[in-house]
């Protein structure tokens, strides 16, 4: 290769890489490449063959892969560099990028890196279940590779750990192979995954769901003969003698999911502890200059509509910070979660730097009725309130707050506070 | 009056249908037309897009996924099922085409969600 040269590489070819090194493009680089791990690109959406995927982006109702080959298209009619079956080692804060494939180890050197690697599931070990360790147990994205890419049947008596959506996806999935599907279970009281998944997974295919539970043994030689199950207290302690015991040949953990950033933390970028991703600000830049961040690496999402849509703004700020000669902007605002509120992404926002809107994501920490608003508010003063019924700590909330609004904020006043409330009670009612 | 969660987008509003005295339905909480189509359908004839994969035969993949061009009733989920599981595509195949013409006499098309080559 004679040029090593980019005006940016993107780490990763799942939709956040694609969609981001598409934006990178369409605001003017030139020299993109994409590098991705696996064959293909696409990341998940290839094993994610159900529907319910580009109803914001596109305004239809695709799959897991066609959404990535609309993307993929979009990335092969530019003249973006990919380079799949390669593995990235290491980043340095200086956007050298070291990478290793069948031809060798490789420096690569870019004027601006964009973070896209996604994220990946937690595991048996990451929750303790005691037990023998026999084959059959998986996390639910590992059956749904074994099933949908693979074509493995993996198992003929199922039970789910976890309710989260990929785990109420491969309930029904398995389901429509002929598998028995005995429980989903989780451990809080309401399900993790979206309420739209709980009723067209679980519900339509009257696979039980058991609340206020949790593996407690799993037992089985060489596969897994049964998995014990017992109620849990709202501190989540076991309740002795509540034993429940299935017999199954089949375990699948559907129990969260992490932000993959060993490469930013070799880059020395700071983390956030709540979203395990890097410190962004508005423009999806990490605190190390040219280096953005943007997908489930930043933080895990539960729609590929919002990782786009967020790809295109770290897309077109790598472009910017290029073209514009790594320009900073002023003092940053301080972004902060206020009550009932888990995060944000951004952390920090140049007000200077805004266009339109100030755009936040973040996530509630429990379920909310009809009547209920967020609000934002700097100090005693009300920045802005949208009313919002029905958030829940499994929908990632996005609020757009004008500029306009923004007016009389600056960063002296202190951090802006993002806070859910019910209506006729909470913050400024 | 039936309460149930809206499946068309992952917004998931939550739509309460009542049958007027005329037999109509009125359908409230709905964000948009396709939630009240939705609301309606799922008290009448609920139906359902269905996703699979089909095997392949001669191309870099050996499974390609697939799915109905169109919502199918959820009682003929199971029958539609059975046709895809004797179905085999033959590499290259491309996003869109069709696999069978009618599933299960729904009327409905199966198609390739991604292209095999």
């Amino acid at each position: 290769m004679e040029n090593m040269q980019y005006d940016t590489i993107v780490i990763g070819g799942g939709p956040a890489g694609l969609a981001a090194a598409r934006s990178a493009w369409e605001n003017g680089l030139r020299s993109i490449l994409i590098i991705e791990r696996d064959r293909y690109l696409g990341g998940i959406l290839n094993q994610c063959i159900h529907n319910g995927f580009g109803l914001h982006h596109f305004k239809e109702e695709l799959t897991g892969p066609e959404y990535a080959d609309r993307f993929i298209s979009l990335v092969k009619e530019t003249g973006i560099e990919v380079m799949t079956d390669t593995m990235v080692l290491d980043v340095t804060p200086e956007h050298d990028v070291y990478v290793s494939n069948s031809k060798g180890f490789e420096i690569l050197h870019a004027k601006s890196v964009i973070l896209a690697m996604g994220c990946r599931e937690r595991t048996r070990d990451s929750v303790g279940i005691a037990g023998t360790r026999p084959a059959g147990v998986y996390t639910a994205g590992s059956a749904q590779l074994y099933m949908n890419i693979l074509g493995y049947s993996v198992g003929k008596r199922v039970v789910v750990r976890g309710t989260g959506d990929i785990g109420l996806i491969m309930a029904r999935r398995m389901k429509l192979e002929g598998a028995e599907v005995l429980a989903c279970i989780g451990a809080s009281d309401h399900p993790d995954g979206l309420a739209r998944n709980v009723n067209q997974c679980l519900e339509d295919y009257d696979i039980p769901l058991l609340l206020r539970h949790t593996i407690t043994e799993i037992r089985g030689k060489d596969r897994v003969e049964q998995v014990v199950a017992m109620q849990v207290d709202e501190h989540r302690n076991v309740i002795p003698g509540t034993e429940k015991v299935f017999d199954c040949d089949t375990l699948l953990l559907s129990i969260g999911l992490i932000p993959e950033n060993e490469l930013s933390k070799k880059a020395g970028i700071p983390l956030d502890d709540r979203t395990s991703g890097a410190v962004v600000y508005e423009n999806n830049e990490t605190m190390v200059p040219g280096v953005f961040a943007c997908g489930n690496v930043l933080h895990v999402h539960d729609l590929v509509d919002f990782v786009t849509e967020e790809s295109i703004r770290a897309g077109k700020s790598a472009a910017e910070y290029v073209l514009g000669g790594g320009k900073q902007g002023g003092e940053p605002l301080k972004i902060a979660n206020g009550d009932n509120v888990k995060y944000t992404v951004p952390m920090m926002a140049h007000l200077d730097k805004l266009e339109k809107n100030l755009e936040i994501f973040f996530r509630v920490k429990k379920m909310f009725g009809e009547n209920s608003r967020i609000v934002v508010t700097q100090g005693d003063r009300q920045v802005a309130s949208f009313k919002r019924p029905y958030m829940a700590s499994s929908k990632m909330e996005k609020i757009r707050i004008p500029v306009k609004l923004l007016a009389d904020v600056s960063p002296e006043g202190g951090p802006l506070v993002v806070s859910a409330v019910e209506e006729g009670g909470g913050a400024n009612a | 009056m039936r309460e149930v969660i809206c499946i068309v987008c992952p917004k998931g509003c939550h739509l309460r249908i009542e049958e007027t005295a005329n037999g109509d339905y009125n359908v409230s909480g709905a964000s948009c037309e396709r939630g009240i189509e939705y609301g309606i359908n799922e008290v009448t004839n609920p139906v359902r897009v269905l996703t699979s994969t089909v095997k392949v035969e001669g191309g870099s993949l050996v499974r390609c996924p697939v799915r109905t061009d169109g919502s199918i009733p959820k009682s003929k989920i199971f029958e539609c099922m059975e046709e895809i599981n004797n179905v085999t595509a033959k590499a290259p195949v491309t996003v869109g085409d069709v696999l069978i013409e009618d599933i299960a006499g729904t009327g409905i098309a199966l198609i390739a969600t991604r292209s095999v080559s």
